[in-house]
């Protein structure tokens, strides 16, 4: 399936990425010869098939509601930027 | 005695238990075999110093008569996408580059627990995204047989490691084959055991319905003895099995005697195996039935269908689980400083690499409102006919025996080019992952030439019997000793 410079722009801004001039004509490229591969998938009739989600057959466990303290500081230490005990951002509300 | 580079866990653990040996020794001699196979690039953290205090500490318990097992005092090495708390886990990915675990994987705590040595954190593909070690920000790792190849990937600086003698036994993690694969092109064994087996908590998510963790180690006995310690339910990751834990070690001298292996016709006839690969795999399976295993042909109809749907499954997956790198909570932040949009677009578009990147916008297409149901939903349907194959199949068998990998280890740069060309050398490997089955790799033979390189066995069970896989591989290591050759000293193959 061939597959627009547009659209590799449109999905791309889905998914949060900013891609360069020669990324987008790449990406354009490879998804549309996976997208081609795949196609093989249309062969199959799996009209009354029901899709697998999981790999695992489990009910939803339960666990004791109890509170469990999460690793505070060592976990803030990885945040890029701080203010205090808090993860900074840049102002997105005006 | 033979030389302290080439001892199996299990024949360390003897000497330890002996006393004919120490953790520092053994722990040394791992750190000292690191530095002279630097130009492998197997590792990306060496925890020399944390090492050798861990190594005492194990010393000191069994002078006290207080040893924890076998696995105390053994030097063992983590790919990267494990945490270890303490210790910077990168994924192999830039974005992650400064990142420090803030806590243990619960493998990771039950390997310690078990008084194991942690002595590295080991290369990988981004995330596990890859087949051949090329994919890491932290640039790619070697096969210790022939360094101008790859150790496949994605868990290639763990599978290097092992086969060079850097570390006794590994961590490594499997979505779609990046424990076995490597495992074959690097000459050792490792299991990818069924999913649920072990627990993710603490293990950097690529794709949460394939990822399991799994052991990487020098014979089928280290692996088990590895499995006994961190194999069982957690409830940490409510994905993990609440099943009884057997000993995975009493399966490996239980021998083949009336198992039942089949032999997947699809896998000998599409996957075009080198004339050394296929002769390899068929002196194995002989040698299976010589030790009385009962070998019949069976069929995995979709397997053909695979690659695809792993592909439209996985990546959506990953282009859900990636979304928490931001460069908010954690790793790095690109702030071009033009507000919150565009410090997540620049902090993902230059800290992932292109086949991250690559697979994020795959994923993202087929989840996105118009292709869901063409893409994902018609691949998960997919899943569910390659599921049952292997439910039909072991009706009939107990173990399916099959290659790894169409080829032995190929070459760095040959497939870099074309995406498409790298993700079909998983053609093997990919359906175990889907189905929710276990399966191994195991050294069965050498190819021909100048320049030897590793083949291995594959050995696929029913979900939670890897035990009858395990015992097809010790037969196999019984019977053979191509999970004793080591690769050739000094790193051939560069000039």
């Amino acid at each position: 399936m061939a597959i627009g410079s547009e659209q590799v722009l449109h999905i791309a801004a889905l998914a949060r990425l900013e891609l360069g001039a020669a990324e987008i004509a790449e990406m354009q490229r490879d998804l549309g010869a996976i997208l081609d591969y795949v196609e093989q998938l249309r062969g199959l009739d799996v009209a009354d098939v029901e899709p697998m989600t999981h790999a695992a057959t489990l009910a939803t466990p339960l666990r004791d509601d109890a509170v469990v303290t999460p690793p505070g500081a060592a976990a803030l230490a990885n945040a890029p930027a701080r203010a205090g005990d808090l993860v900074a951002v840049p102002r997105f509300l005006e | 005695m033979t030389s302290l580079d080439d001892l199996s866990l299990t024949e360390a653990a003897a000497l330890l238990e002996r006393r004919a040996l120490t953790s520092r020794e053994l722990t040394a001699a791992c750190l000292a075999r690191a530095e002279q196979r630097r130009s492998l690039n197997s590792v990306i953290a060496l925890l020399a110093d944390r090492a050798m205090v861990e190594a005492e500490d194990s010393d000191r318990r069994r002078a006290a008569g207080a040893a924890r097992g076998p696995l105390d005092g053994i030097p063992l090495g983590v790919k990267d996408n494990i945490l270890l708390a303490g210790v910077p886990a990168t994924a192999g990915s830039n974005i992650l580059r400064r990142h420090v675990a803030a806590y243990d994987a619960t493998a990771v705590e039950r390997l310690r627990r078990a008084g194991a040595v942690l002595l590295a954190k080991l290369n990988l593909d981004e995330f596990g995204m890859g087949s051949s070690n090329e994919n890491s920000a932290f640039g790619p790792c070697r096969n210790p047989w022939d360094e101008s190849r790859t150790p496949g990937g994605s868990s290639g600086g763990a599978a290097a490691a092992v086969a060079a003698g850097l570390c006794l036994g590994c961590l490594g993690t499997d979505t779609g084959g990046s424990i076995r694969q490597p495992a074959a092109f690097c000459g050792v064994s490792g299991l990818r055991p069924t999913y649920g087996r072990v627990s993710r908590y603490g293990v950097i998510a690529f794709a949460s319905s394939l990822d399991q963790v799994g052991p990487l180690g020098r014979s089928a006995g280290d692996v088990a003895l590895l499995m006994n310690a961190i194999a069982g339910h957690d409830p940490r990751d409510s994905t993990s099995a609440p099943r009884p834990v057997p000993d995975f070690a009493a399966a490996i001298g239980r021998g083949v005697r009336g198992l039942r292996v089949g032999l997947p016709r699809e896998y000998f006839e599409l996957g075009g195996c080198t004339a050394d690969v296929a002769a390899a795999v068929r002196d194995a399976i002989a040698v299976l039935e010589a030790a009385g295993a009962r070998v019949s042909e069976i069929a995995l109809p979709h397997t053909r269908y695979a690659i695809a749907c792993y592909y439209l499954i996985a990546t959506a997956e990953a282009s859900s689980n990636l979304a928490r790198y931001d460069g908010v909570r954690y790793g790095d932040r690109v702030d071009p400083g033009r507000g919150l949009a565009e410090l997540y677009l620049a902090t993902r578009g230059q800290g992932f690499g292109a086949e991250v990147k690559r697979r994020i916008l795959l994923g993202t297409f087929v989840l996105s409102a118009g292709y869901y149901d063409a893409y994902y939903r018609r691949a998960q349907q997919v899943r569910t006919l390659i599921s049952r194959d292997f439910e039909q199949a072991f009706a009939a068998v107990d173990v399916i025996a099959a290659p790894i990998a169409p080829t032995p280890a190929f070459a760095l740069g040959e497939k870099t080019a074309d995406p498409l060309t790298m993700y079909l050398s998983d053609i093997f490997t990919i359906s175990v992952n889907l189905g929710g089955v276990c399966g191994m790799s195991v050294p069965c033979g050498l190819s021909a030439g100048p320049r030897p390189l590793p083949i291995g066995l594959q050995l696929i069970g029913r979900p939670f019997d890897e035990e009858s896989v395990l015992a097809a591989a010790g037969a196999l290591q019984e019977a053979t000793d191509w999970h004793r050759r080591r690769p050739p000293e000094g790193g051939s193959g560069r000039p």
